[in-house]
């Protein structure tokens, strides 16, 4: 009994933190849907006349919805395709011919993520200036890139670990070259976990608006540009802002959604006891 | 089918002083099937990963079918090695972890047909080639990777303690299996185990291995009969053999609680052998002492284990615990006084800073020693 309340309890509890989780982008999903007025108004409600208005504003023509769409897609699908390409050649190495100095540089990759970006912005600006690859698509996908590596390879790495050496060494006995065990033996049995760290990739690199930010400006600007946007001298939009905010993080919301289960599932091995 | 020769092969890890394995000297005949045994850490597993070139030699030549193959990789030695973890490739079907080396070598998709069906009829697995190895028992999962093995023809098996996943029963009859199946198909096999049963049934030459060094080389039967030294002769026989510390005088060899006679081959051996010496008796050669035996050991019974063919009695002599496996049921109570006896030409002997056995000589060599000594 006492079990069973303890449980009961728990689910209230998990519940309370969940709605909590979840409010904000309620909220957000209400005052999208407001005039400008019941959303600015000092005493928010719950119950109004939904309207489409600040969405159409939002995807009127002068407002370049698609084009910062366009970019935020391009450069999150972009970076993750190059950061997976990158990692998985890295983790296999240090997954299937470990050396001493395989988990120091494994630990080191990791604690490039401590460094704040503001404090590499500087340098980093200076050199895309000098390059030419300031507000360029290009510039972007190269920073979201490297800003994800160190989380891709790390991820790989522990799928890649997770496959018994047993097999990889079977495919060598076979007669497999390293690029065929990688490709018919290694990456299939990885999938699973290839396919959740590029939706991580893809997700992060989407959300992604402090580089997106300061090094772009029009031509390249992705979605958070566009949501920045609606902060303007006059004052701010809340409603539109709130319906710009639907829209920017609508694709992943559906993304996730639909790959809720590729990125739990893990293939169940048979092969070895 | 082909002669593995292995010259003054050693493994060194990394700067470790000592080596995994050390000296390493062994030449198969051709269609051999050869046993590495030995406890954990002996060096067998790494013996047979240097064989199969997943682990390089930093020593001596290893040789398959004349080639010196130290510098070749696994998958041009044309080797085929089951794993103890099975390792099939879980994504593909069992026909396809069969034909994938095959596939590999681009053979024509007929003669990979063909293969996988012959290697399948010959394990009995036709029904399971469309299933994933999930799908499997523990022994499907085993015969599909012989299977996988042997369609590929090698010139050498390895076999790395490939039955110490299955079930007691699944083992015996695994073990006469691949025995039938090595006997059929004649390809030279080296086979790790850590059971000595496994090795004394399957093997027709043994390699007993300790710390990485061998330890002897020969058949089952003189592994038993003539062991090397004591740790082949504790290894090798279940329950382990026996060891009594002894003084040495007289023919005979005495301790607290027991003397032994030793027949001609063995006192003219020992008799340059003065002082101290370990005398080993196998538990299955002693019996229980009628009247006034010649050979004697006196204790008293600590355990008795009833097993129904046989009675297994743990006895105390001295500060020594002996095993005594007797035939039959007996009706032994612990606690009680026992005395066992044993023939002479079952003692072993063996030095005790060397551990190296003191060798019996041959009846008609230790008579000839007799007479010229007279």
């Amino acid at each position: 009994m006492r079990t069973q309340s303890g449980n009961a309890l728990l689910g209230i509890l998990a519940w309370l933190v969940a709605l909590a989780i979840f409010f904000p982008i309620l909220w957000l999903l209400l005052t999208a849907f407001k005039t400008e007025q019941e959303a600015f108004s000092v005493d928010p409600t719950f119950w109004f006349m939904p309207t489409l208005e600040s969405f159409k504003t939002a995807l009127a023509q002068g407002s370049g919805y698609w084009h910062y769409a366009w970019n935020s897609a391009l450069t999150a699908v972009a970076s993750t395709i190059i950061g997976l390409a990158l990692a998985v050649p890295a983790a296999y190495a240090m997954a299937f011919y470990p050396n001493k100095r395989t988990d120091f540089l494994l630990v080191w990759m990791v604690s490039t993520k401590f460094i704040p970006a503001v404090g590499v912005l500087i340098p980093i600006f200076l050199v895309y200036k000098t390059v030419g690859l300031l507000d360029h698509a290009l510039g972007l996908t190269l920073l979201f890139t490297a800003m994800n590596l160190p989380i891709i390879v790390w991820m790989v790495y522990s799928y890649f670990r997770d496959i018994p050496k047993d097999i990889v060494e079977a495919a060598d006995i076979d007669g497999a070259s390293v690029l065929q065990t990688l490709f018919k033996v290694v990456l299939p049995l990885a999938l699973p976990g290839l396919a959740s760290t590029g939706l991580l990739a893809l997700i992060l690199a989407w959300n992604e608006s402090f580089w997106s930010i300061t090094m772009t400006d029009h031509r390249a600007a992705t979605l958070a540009v566009y949501i920045a946007s609606f902060k303007s001298a006059e004052g701010l939009f809340w409603a539109k802002m709130s319906a710009a905010s639907v829209l920017a993080i609508a694709p992943i919301i559906v993304l996730g959604w639909f790959t809720q289960r590729q990125m739990v599932r893990g293939l169940t091995f048979g092969a070895v006891k | 089918m082909a002669i593995v020769e292995l010259k003054n092969v050693a493994k060194q890890y990394g700067s470790s002083n000592s080596n995994a394995v050390d000296n390493f000297n062994l030449t198969t005949r051709d269609g051999e099937f050869v046993v590495l045994v030995g406890p954990s850490g002996c060096g067998k597993s790494t013996t047979m990963r240097m064989i199969a070139g997943l682990e390089r030699n930093t020593g001596g030549e290893i040789l398959i079918g004349g080639e010196d193959v130290s510098q070749v990789p696994p998958k041009e030695r044309d080797i085929a090695m089951v794993f103890q973890s099975y390792a099939l490739y879980p994504h593909m079907t069992v026909a396809e972890n069969m034909a994938f080396s095959l596939k590999l070598k681009k053979r024509p998709a007929e003669e990979i047909k063909a293969k996988v069906d012959e290697a399948a009829k010959t394990l009995g697995i036709e029904p399971l080639l469309a299933r994933k190895p999930r799908e499997l028992s523990g022994g499907q999962r085993q015969r599909v990777a012989l299977g996988r093995a042997i369609v590929r023809s090698p010139q050498v098996f390895l076999m790395d303690e490939p039955l110490s996943n299955l079930d007691a029963k699944l083992r015996v009859d695994m073990r006469a299996e691949i025995v039938k199946l090595h006997k059929r198909l004649k390809v030279t096999t080296f086979y790790v185990t850590h059971d000595q049963v496994e090795a004394m049934t399957m093997g027709e030459r043994i390699v007993v291995m300790k710390d990485g060094e061998i330890q002897q080389i020969d058949t089952p039967i003189n592994l038993y009969e003539h062991p090397a030294n004591r740790f082949v002769a504790g290894f090798i026989g279940n329950p382990s053999m026996n060891f009594l510390r002894a003084t040495h005088s007289d023919g005979a060899v005495s301790g607290e609680g027991f003397r032994l006679t030793l027949d001609a081959g063995l006192r003219e051996a020992s008799e340059s052998h003065g002082g101290d010496i370990w005398v080993g008796v196998r538990p299955e050669h002693l019996s229980v002492a009628q009247g006034e035996a010649e050979n004697r050991i006196d204790g008293r019974v600590e355990v008795v284990e009833t097993l129904g063919a046989v009675t297994v009695v743990q006895v105390n002599v001295g500060d020594a615990t002996l095993t005594a496996q007797l035939s039959g049921h007996r009706q032994i109570e612990i606690g009680e006084p026992l005395s066992l006896t044993c023939e002479s030409d079952k003692l072993h002997l063996f030095d005790v800073e060397t551990d190296q056995v003191i060798a019996r000589r041959a009846a008609g060599e230790a008579a000839a020693l007799a007479d010229s000594h007279a």
